[in-house]
């Protein structure tokens, strides 16, 4: 047999590749610049080390809501959880030191529950993401008030609230580095380490096609049931380091998922699955937080913090949507 | 190159068009007559699909005119290009399922009496206008999701008629419909011609090609190599042009009887809610072509092997042990391979690179079995072996070629090293290049040892591969072939012309 003539090769050029983690370092840099010309203390280790591990907890936060949303699904519910936990983590502790670890055990079982249900309610009952994790939210909401009639009871223990509050001090070049920092840190690097995994690969698969992946032996439901128990993991990490940060009160984690959704659109992932780097979606939420500390030094309002995400969440989809359909 | 006929209502000249700094048309000449039926042939990546889009509006080119019943047109976008009187028709249809026929033909230009969606007069003109294509069984108030691929693309083409298109471009109009609705598309093609309507016909089918053109235009790396008067050339000749090669060094040599093995899959009275009494044996060693017509059960059977849509009746076994194929997991857990007939929705993950598309099944399934380190050596291999051309390992894979795409999808099975491979439709939109070569590959994985099924509605490629024939209608097995079967002894199996052998 004859071999066939080569042809020339078809489109191969080096392009930026959608979904990659350039765009969102771009505008970080260029609002670390912003920062540094109306606030140049602000970039000098101290503060900047309080202000990463402040953001830890988006991050975090943003990071499990990426697994998620990378396999094609949503997760509405962990604003919710994260109150859920603190309120509950308070009532139990009681302002007992000896029942902080039992608690910390407890809350990330409670996360990991919270997100086995939604799970298995998506993709077993075939209810929607965004309905069954809504629904989660709202049930989580009406029994936190339930079952604290109304208004948070006991207290954290002092050793409960050092993961949010305490740092490594004096430590060289960087000053005070906070646990919290610390807890991100190895967090981030797990996920990055995840996301390489056979496990991390399949899970974009998902995303992008479920029904190559299932019928390429992949155990979809089984794939995105443990992306969602992942983000049920991050919310109660997140409330453990919010807790100790900034209290308890019903208000606790009011509104983090939208955060957290935003900061993984504006981190170049992909709504309904498929492509994005989770490495994008913490950088997303560290660049929301820059932004909110610019308004911040601006002096606009912290009332238009909504108003600034929702325009992030229109103004990012429609830009990957255009891009991606002009190809 | 022939004379054009007088006064053509299409005219192509020199058009360009390149893509980030990549030429893929080069100096394209080509015209449409009014009534002319002319085709455009090539390998994929031929440029063929982009100079259709250049013609609809889709894309504008980088040189060249295009001329439009005797004016030179620039067409801002395909609604211009559809004012103007130019339809296309794509292998993928843009129809709403949930509205009515008249719904769709006249959707975004709906007739309207006093403000108001004329609803009867919608109607009206609807059947009117398919009785005017000769269409009369379909009816202009059925819901389109309920119809039939055939019937969807003839409200297609009626809502291009809608707009007064005088050009109509078919992509691979075929690569939808069963055998004999073919037939239906050739007359419903036939009164468009009658009609004045010049018609651009894309399709990989010479077959096709012979019986509706006037001319045929082949083009090859972005360039017209000839246009020809299809009465005046052969189908040797056309892939010659197409890529240099004889059409019969086409298929690869069958199986000698003695090296087929044992009966690896032996179904027996084997059913499910689409299929029914199938009994079946695979052989190592052996290419087992499936024929029949879209929706006999040739699918259904693949899918019910691979334990996508399980068998509920009859006895299964594999190497004389009975099995339960459960689900696609544990039917590869068994050795079984399947590559899907949709290539698009089921056999690629689109935005993955070619490498993580190769590795997804043995990820899936095996990952405890080997270190990742051999596994992905083994992919990478597997992925040179198959000569993917043009493209690296870390390339999405949907800017590939349909044939380079399914060469990945095919070293996603190989990596598992199955002993009987399912292939649904192989070569399906795939560029004859492409084509032969996986042709080798499922002759050479036989020759391995390994029992091949092979579903294809290509008759010749079903003939030349196939050591046996297995003909399925409504659901069971109308008869079996030897090699060296004709066409009309699959077709007549097919469509029931001959009684059935008593099973």
């Amino acid at each position: 047999m004859q071999t066939v003539q080569p042809r020339s090769l078809p489109l191969r050029l080096p392009r930026m590749r959608p979904g990659g983690v350039l765009p969102i370092l771009a505008i970080l840099a260029v609002l670390l610049v912003l920062v540094g010309i109306r606030q140049p203390d602000f970039l000098a280790p101290q503060s900047l080390m309080s202000f990463l591990g402040r953001s830890a907890p988006i991050i975090l936060l943003a990071a499990g809501q990426y697994f998620v949303i990378v396999s094609g699904e949503f997760d509405l519910s962990v604003g919710s959880l994260v109150t859920a936990q603190v309120v509950v983590a308070a009532r139990l502790i009681d302002s007992d030191p000896s029942r902080t670890w039992p608690v910390v055990l407890l809350l990330l079982a409670f996360g990991a529950l919270v997100g086995l249900v939604n799970g298995l309610i998506t993709t077993r009952l075939r209810v929607p993401s965004f309905i069954t994790t809504l629904g989660m939210f709202l049930i989580l909401v009406g029994a936190v008030y339930l079952w604290s009639d109304g208004a948070p009871k006991g207290g954290l223990s002092e050793e409960f609230r050092r993961f949010g509050r305490r740092a490594f001090e004096d430590v060289p070049l960087l000053g005070r580095v906070p646990y919290a920092l610390l807890v991100l840190v190895v967090l981030a690097v797990a996920a990055v380490l995840l996301m390489r995994s056979d496990f991390g690969r399949t899970l974009v698969a998902v995303g992008d096609n479920p029904r190559t992946a299932e019928l390429s032996g992949v155990r979809v439901w089984r794939t995105r049931t443990f992306a969602f128990i992942l983000s049920g993991l991050a919310a109660a990490v997140a409330a453990i380091l919010l807790g100790g940060y900034s209290g308890v009160s019903f208000q606790a984690g009011a509104g983090l998922e939208f955060g957290a959704i935003t900061a993984v659109v504006l981190g170049g992932v992909a709504l309904g699955g498929g492509r994005g780097a989770v490495v994008g979606a913490m950088l997303g939420a560290l660049t929301l937080e820059l932004l909110f500390a610019l308004m911040n030094f601006y002096g606009v309002s912290g009332a238009l913090r909504s108003t600034v995400q929702g325009g992030i969440i229109l103004l990012a989809v429609a830009v990957s949507a255009t891009r991606s359909s002009s190809r | 190159m022939s004379d054009p006929p007088p006064t053509p209502l299409l005219t192509l000249r020199g058009i360009g068009k390149s893509f980030l700094g990549v030429r893929v048309l080069d100096g394209v000449d080509l015209d449409v007559a009014p009534g002319e039926v002319h085709a455009v042939v090539g390998e994929n990546g031929a440029g063929k699909s982009t100079l259709m889009k250049i013609v609809s509006g889709g894309h504008a080119p980088d040189g060249g005119t295009v001329e439009f019943a005797g004016a030179t047109r620039t067409f801002r976008g395909p609604r211009d290009a559809q004012r103007a009187g130019i339809g296309i028709i794509h292998q993928e249809f843009n129809l709403l399922p949930e509205r009515t026929v008249a719904e769709n033909v006249y959707l975004g230009h709906e007739p309207v009496r006093r403000g108001l969606v004329d609803r009867r007069g919608m109607l009206d003109r609807t059947t009117r206008l398919l009785a005017s294509i000769g269409e009369t069984t379909l009816p202009a108030d059925a819901r389109v999701g309920q119809l039939g691929v055939a019937q969807q693309q003839v409200v297609e083409i009626a809502k291009a008629l809608a707009l007064d298109a005088r050009l109509l471009i078919m992509d691979e109009p075929t690569a939808a419909l069963a055998d004999h609705e073919v037939e239906l598309l050739y007359g419903l093609v036939r009164r468009l011609q009658e009609r004045g309507i010049g018609l651009l016909y894309v399709s990989h089918r010479l077959a096709e090609v012979f019986d509706l053109s006037g001319r045929i235009t082949v083009l090859k790396d972005g360039r017209r190599v000839t246009t020809v008067d299809t009465a005046s050339t052969t189908a040797d000749e056309l892939v010659r042009h197409m890529v240099g090669r004889e059409l019969s060094s086409y298929y690869p040599d069958r199986a000698a009887p003695e090296d087929r093995g044992p009966v690896r899959l032996n179904l027996r009275d084997a059913g499910n809610r689409k299929l029914r009494d199938v009994n079946l044996q695979l052989r190592a060693g052996e290419v087992l072509g499936i024929g029949g017509l879209q929706g006999s059960g040739r699918s259904a059977l693949a899918r019910a092997i691979f334990g996508v849509s399980p068998f509920t009746t009859g006895d299964v076994t594999l190497d004389d042990r009975p099995v339960r194929l459960r689900s696609p997991r544990t039917a590869m857990r068994a050795g079984i391979a399947y590559v899907t007939e949709d290539r698009k929705g089921e056999g690629i993950v689109p935005r993955q690179s070619v490498l993580d598309n190769a590795l997804l099944a043995s990820r899936a399934v095996f990952a405890a079995r080997s270190g990742r380190a051999a596994r992905t050596a083994r992919v990478r291999e597997l992925l040179a072996a198959v000569e993917i051309r043009g493209a690296g390992d870390d390339q999405e894979i949907r800017f590939l070629s349909g044939g380079n795409q399914q060469k990945v999808v095919l070293a996603r099975w190989l990596a598992l090293n199955p002993r009987i491979l399912l292939f649904d439709e192989p070569t399906r939109g795939i560029d004859v290049g492409a084509k032969s070569a996986i042709h080798d590959l499922v002759r050479r994985l036989a020759r391995d040892g390994a029992a091949v099924l092979m579903i294809s509605s290509d008759l010749p490629e079903l003939l030349g591969m196939s050591d046996r024939i297995v003909v399925m209608r409504d659901g069971h097995v109308a008869g079996e072939l030897p090699a060296g079967a004709t066409e009309e002894e699959v077709v007549a199996l097919a469509v029931g012309t001959v009684r059935e052998k008593a099973q």
